[in-house]
């Protein structure tokens, strides 16, 4: 059964695109956090208990820095999206809604953004 | 329940969580939920840490000396298993995404499967942990 019009079937468009755009971007952090947090345990394993200045010399190095990076961008996207999800699941009041998502949305980002100015800090 | 309220009689409600058995299905999918919750505010640890390590030794010293205080490391127990659980489940999942895995026996099957790669793996960080620690 055909759903769409002649118009829109000529100009072959469709939706506006981005229906699936919050569940795509959930898994495609979620892939990249596959590697990602096995790096982030298995590098950890080797800092418990580490100085101040070995954790410092880790991260100075060009690697570690960079996929620590890696790590805050689609753990804090990936926390943002899920994160949304609960919000919406529990609650109920719409005014509320909104602020709790904004809030936690811009919280994500303000941390994330902590994480990166720390790893860099360390690094250059 | 505006609707309840509006039409003024109390309509049958679908049975809630507390009717059923639990089910490894369904305790899974709540703890998935659960463990990514409890990974959000673990991130605030990790986020310290790094701060810490960037201001300078002293702000290092608390942040470390709090995460291998007992409570520390307890919370670190907890964020360790709820790491494993969520990236094996996850893996499920996006098994799921791509369409297979929806045989009633391999859901049980990838359900323990997950149960048993996360407990083992948490089990497998904490050994080499500890055993690095004392080195």
């Amino acid at each position: 059964m055909k759903m769409r019009s002649s118009l829109g079937r000529v100009r072959g468009l469709g939706s506006a695109k981005d229906g699936v755009h919050h569940w795509w971007m959930q898994r495609l952090t979620a892939v990249a956090l596959v590697p990602l947090a096995l790096w982030f345990v298995g590098s950890l394993l080797g800092q418990v208990g580490g100085s101040h200045a070995a954790v410092a010399a880790w991260l100075a190095q060009p690697c570690p820095a960079i996929v620590m990076v890696l790590l805050a961008i689609a753990t804090f996207y990936h926390a943002a999206l899920g994160l949304q999800v609960v919000i919406e699941d529990y609650v109920a009041n719409e005014g509320l809604r909104l602020v709790a998502i904004a809030v936690m949305k811009l919280a994500c980002f303000a941390l994330a953004t902590a994480t990166v100015f720390a790893v860099l800090k360390l690094a250059l | 329940m505006a609707t309840e309220r509006a039409t003024g009689r109390s309509r049958p409600l679908s049975p809630h969580l507390q009717i059923y058995r639990p089910q490894i299905t369904m305790v899974l999918s709540i703890l998935h939920r659960g463990t990514g919750i409890a990974l959000s505010v673990g991130t605030l640890m990790l986020v310290w840490w790094l701060v810490a390590a960037a201001t300078g030794p002293a702000a290092f010293a608390s942040a470390q000396g709090f995460i291998t205080s007992w409570f520390g490391l307890l919370l670190l127990l907890g964020w360790t298993f709820a790491l494993f659980f969520h990236l094996c489940n996850g893996i499920r999942h996006l098994f799921w995404d791509a369409g297979h895995g929806f045989e009633i026996k391999t859901f049980y099957a990838s359900g323990w499967a997950v149960v048993a790669a996360s407990g083992g793996l948490t089990v497998l960080a904490w050994i080499i942990g500890l055993a690095g620690r004392g080195s």
